[in-house]
């Protein structure tokens, strides 16, 4: 082709433009870097770099002033089999399933009622389930410690009844732990077991009923087993951040219930152990690996 | 056919509106008492932020004063100015190169696409106290390098709060305006190269605007993660580079006062307006 007048710039920019996007086309590879590199790169730089660095400093020696020497030691994985740091393990994971559990026990059947309810109504409905879950963690944890403090509402109000004599002693207990993290996280409860009934069949409900079940056969028999999918899906979005949790614990259990996250920011912050602590974040990693990989389990065994 | 008629049953939907059964009625009950969960606390901590009493147990009527007190707070003011900067910067990073990764991932091969889309879903499921202490490992090691090879003297503050807010949310951009793209009718693209467009007017004129609902959601999911954060922020700030939730939780530290309601009530606000601007936003765009 020959080019008979002189092109504009702003033309030849265009014209530039075009053929770098044409040689991006051809060279697929080319194309892939150039869309996936920055991401791979930050992922590289600011996540997996760091996260290695943990895993190399959890071998290592706690130096003087709280720097870490650089020695070969499996001291700090043992160390962690002390009774003391044992039942921070136990009660963590102890929490975080009981949060579960009541998230589901109140999970399912509201998210039931939800699915259930006239189709203009259901998203209103959702959109209330979400608001709260929206806000500040921090801003709903705090919000949790005003009802339950020794002057909070809930302890006046059972004075005034005179249910009890004296204020009963509520936050900086397990139970204000729970209850934290059962308000922070229930909704990724619902949100998955809806999503599983709504897809549900109800037909399904009436041949049953056809072939003489009752509510509960039909309820442990059909419903159940096939909404169970959701169950396990909202069962683990609870239960990990439940266990890694540290501000419910740090502001409801006021350093009276020690969680992992707790343990770790201890060891980090303030003991200045940071080999030890690094340990610790990689004992808590295994447990969410753990819950994650026996979620794949159960979740393959059910899809026949 | 009695013990079936007495069953409570729960399952099917009464087929009289006014012969709820026992079932039902426990059903409703639990929808009423979960709301009530939900929203109690956040009623009552937004309720004594107009409470004219300093000790919080009485209401002793009804005030502005933590309100007027708040605003004329200097370091309220700082800390908001410094959860916006980070927020803004992080969420226009990571809208980017999570749009990027989306469509590397939706559109392209690579060897290893497996292990970056692994990796990619990691810092969704690695534990928040876990991230935020690799990330302090990192700097300080990093700043400590930076200092010892080249005599740079860097340290924490809003640059490595907001490079670690980037590194959290743009995995989540990508899986936003990923599942946009899994949906997303390529025979339009054709359409467009058929009528004689180029790569770039395709891209500009055919695909981005339909990936917009996608990355504009992603967005915004990355401004509330950023704006939100407490755990990584609280790992990663330096001297001065208090932001909201930090502040917050300082002042709680601290004792319990009314000044905190009132600035937990603003977020409270805040958010709520942020999720159904959003929601609305969404709403038009697909009627």
């Amino acid at each position: 082709m020959v080019v008979a007048e002189r092109v504009r710039p702003d033309q030849q920019i265009l014209k530039w433009r075009e053929r770098i996007v044409e040689v991006i086309r051809q060279r697929e590879g080319l194309r892939a870097l150039l869309l996936a590199g920055p991401g791979g790169l930050w992922l590289l730089l600011f996540f997996l770099l760091p996260i290695a660095i943990v895993f190399a400093y959890s071998f290592a020696h706690r130096g003087p002033y709280g720097t870490v020497a650089w020695a070969f030691t499996i001291e700090n994985y043992t160390r962690f089999f002390d009774w003391l740091y044992i039942r921070v393990f136990l009660v963590s994971v102890w929490l975080a399933l009981l949060s579960t559990i009541i998230c589901l026990v109140i999970g399912y059947p509201f998210a039931y009622v939800i699915a259930r309810a006239p189709r203009r109504w259901r998203n209103a409905l959702l959109v209330l389930v979400l608001i709260p879950f929206w806000t500040n963690f921090l801003v709903r944890t705090y919000a949790i410690m005003l009802l339950l403090r020794a002057d909070g509402l809930i302890n006046n109000a059972l004075l005034w009844l005179g249910v009890i004599e004296r204020p009963l002693p509520m936050l900086f207990t397990p139970f204000a732990v729970v209850l934290g993290l059962v308000y922070g996280y229930l909704p990724f409860m619902i949100l998955p077991i809806y999503a599983s009934i709504e897809k549900f069949d109800f037909t399904l409900v009436e041949a049953a009923q056809d072939l003489g079940a009752n509510t509960w056969h039909v309820f442990w028999r059909v419903l159940l087993p096939l909404t169970l999918p959701g169950v396990l899906a909202g069962s683990i979005l609870v239960f990990i951040p439940s266990v890694g949790a540290f501000v419910t614990p740090d502001l409801l259990g006021g350093g009276k219930v020690v969680m992992i996250a707790n343990l770790i920011n201890q060891q980090f912050l303030t003991v200045r152990h940071w080999p030890f602590g690094s340990a610790v974040s990689f004992v808590l990693m295994a447990i969410v690996l753990a819950a994650t990989m026996l979620y794949f389990r159960l979740g393959e065994g059910r899809r026949v | 056919m009695t013990s079936e008629a007495t069953m409570p049953s729960a399952l099917v939907l009464p087929k009289r509106r006014w012969r709820v059964s026992f079932g039902w009625l426990a059903l409703y009950l639990n929808v009423v008492l979960a709301f009530v969960f939900l929203y109690a606390p956040i009623v009552v901590m937004s309720i004594f932020s107009f409470n004219a009493s300093r000790q919080m147990q009485v209401w002793m009527g009804f005030t502005l004063d933590w309100y007027v007190r708040m605003l004329h707070d200097e370091r309220v003011r700082i800390a908001a100015q410094n959860s916006l900067i980070v927020a803004l910067v992080s969420t226009l990073v990571s809208t980017v190169i999570g749009t990027l990764a989306a469509m590397a991932l939706e559109r392209t091969r690579f060897r290893v696409k497996r292990l970056y889309e692994g990796a990619m879903y990691l810092p969704i499921i690695v534990p928040e106290i876990v991230m935020a202490i690799a990330l302090l490992v990192f700097f300080n090691l990093a700043f400590t390098w930076l200092d010892r090879l080249f005599g740079l003297q860097l340290n924490f503050g809003l640059g490595t709060i907001t490079i670690a807010h980037i590194a959290f949310s743009f995995p989540f951009v990508a899986v936003v305006v990923r599942a946009r793209l899994a949906d997303f009718d390529r025979t339009l693209e054709q359409a467009a190269q058929d009528l004689g467009a180029t790569d770039w007017q395709t891209f500009r004129y055919i695909t981005l605007p339909l990936l917009m609902p996608g990355i504009i959601a992603g967005a915004l999911l990355a401004f509330t993660l950023s704006i939100d954060d407490f755990v990584i922020t609280f790992f990663n700030a330096g001297v001065g580079s208090t932001t909201l939730p930090l502040e917050i939780y300082g002042r709680v530290r601290r004792g319990i006062t009314p000044d905190v309601n009132a600035l937990s009530t603003v977020m409270l606000l805040a958010s709520i307006v942020l999720v159904l601007g959003s929601l609305l936003l969404q709403r038009r765009r697909t009627a």
